[in-house]
């Protein structure tokens, strides 16, 4: 237990960096809103989204009705339903923690985990749900913190969030490195330039999640017609 | 003052809205055997996803200048290092800490 818990902690620090100061913001924007650190708490725990959340302080202030408030956040939260495709067959062996694991599936987490390559004298499925708890526990620390004492902060902390700037770069560097096809990778950066450039940073996601999920379909097809190719 | 009631619905649609969203493909694929497609989709799509990450990360917040440069400055900086020394504590703290001077100090 405790060699994977100081392999997690590690692979964590970045998410950890990122999680506890946007963490703050949000603390700090929800007890500015008149919500205290009790609510934060139990916001983290149980929603767990950066933008989601930021959405909710949102739709509080503004009265959103229940509807509403369903469709809006809905819609924010569309992306996940791609993470999950990754996931399928590995999350079932999790056991007793498979509906944790899906609750605790967020880009940072989605991206640790499919790009961390966990020793094999470890316990993968425990070093898995420990990397998974540690991001959450950082999420809640940090909204709760934020709420308690988020107004004390002197020192500028302006670009600290880059951290996980830095991690996606470094995971992308990763796999580029480690796999000879790249063109899932390309796929993911041109549909990705020419939605944000498209639509801005507010809606490029879906669509460019979209597209490159029907670009990987059509890529399959071309290998599929390659492999018959070869074979006969 | 805080309407409780209504607090605690919003909150409580949010969480379950979230969940929804996130176990959406393990109650559309998770039953069965998944497909063919949907395995390979599943194994590619997070290289594409990485990509669609980094690019909201370094265009997101606009196109400016003075808010892009800091960013792709420290994002080559995190590259070379990487693929140099290959330390993912290394490239992401001199990264982040690169950046925090240039958007402190230099485009202010």
């Amino acid at each position: 237990m405790r060699k994977e818990l100081k392999f997690a902690f590690v692979q964590t620090i970045p998410v950890m960096l990122g999680y506890i100061f946007m963490g703050m913001a949000f603390g700090l924007l929800f007890q500015n809103a008149g919500y205290n650190f009790i609510w934060s708490f139990f916001t983290a725990v149980l929603v767990y989204a950066g933008s989601g959340q930021f959405l909710l302080v949102d739709m509080l202030q503004k009265h959103t009705g229940a509807v509403a408030a369903l469709v809006l956040m809905l819609s924010v939260q569309c992306r996940h339903i791609f993470y999950g495709l990754t996931f399928i067959e590995e999350f079932k062996k999790m056991g007793k923690a498979y509906p944790y694991m899906i609750h605790a599936l967020t880009d940072e987490t989605y991206s640790l985990l499919w790009g961390t390559k966990i020793p094999e004298d470890l316990d993968f499925k425990r070093t898995r749900l420990l990397i998974s708890v540690l991001d959450h526990s950082y999420w809640i620390a940090g909204c709760t913190l934020g709420a308690l004492l988020g107004s004390l902060i002197t020192f500028d902390v302006t670009g600290v969030d880059y951290a996980m700037t830095a991690l996606f770069i470094v995971i992308f560097t990763e796999q580029w490195l480690g796999n000879k096809n790249h063109t899932p990778a390309l796929i993911g950066a041109a549909a990705g330039v020419l939605f944000i450039v498209l639509l801005g940073g507010d809606k490029f996601l879906l669509p460019a999640l979209a597209v490159s999920v029907g670009g990987l379909l059509i890529n399959q097809k071309r290998d599929e017609r390659k492999e018959k190719a070869e074979n006969g | 003052m805080v309407d409780f009631k209504y607090s605690v619905m919003i909150i409580l649609i949010s969480a379950i809205a979230t969940f929804f969203t996130r176990a959406f493909p393990f109650l559309l694929f998770g039953r069965k055997e998944p497909s063919k497609t949907v395995l390979y989709v599943g194994k590619y799509l997070p290289s594409a996803v990485i990509a669609i990450l980094v690019v909201y990360c370094l265009l997101g917040s606009g196109f400016a200048v003075n808010t892009v440069l800091p960013k792709l400055i420290a994002g080559v900086i995190v590259v070379v290092l990487h693929v140099w020394k290959r330390n993912n504590l290394l490239s992401i703290g001199l990264g982040t800490v690169i950046y925090m001077a240039l958007v402190q100090l230099v485009f202010v």
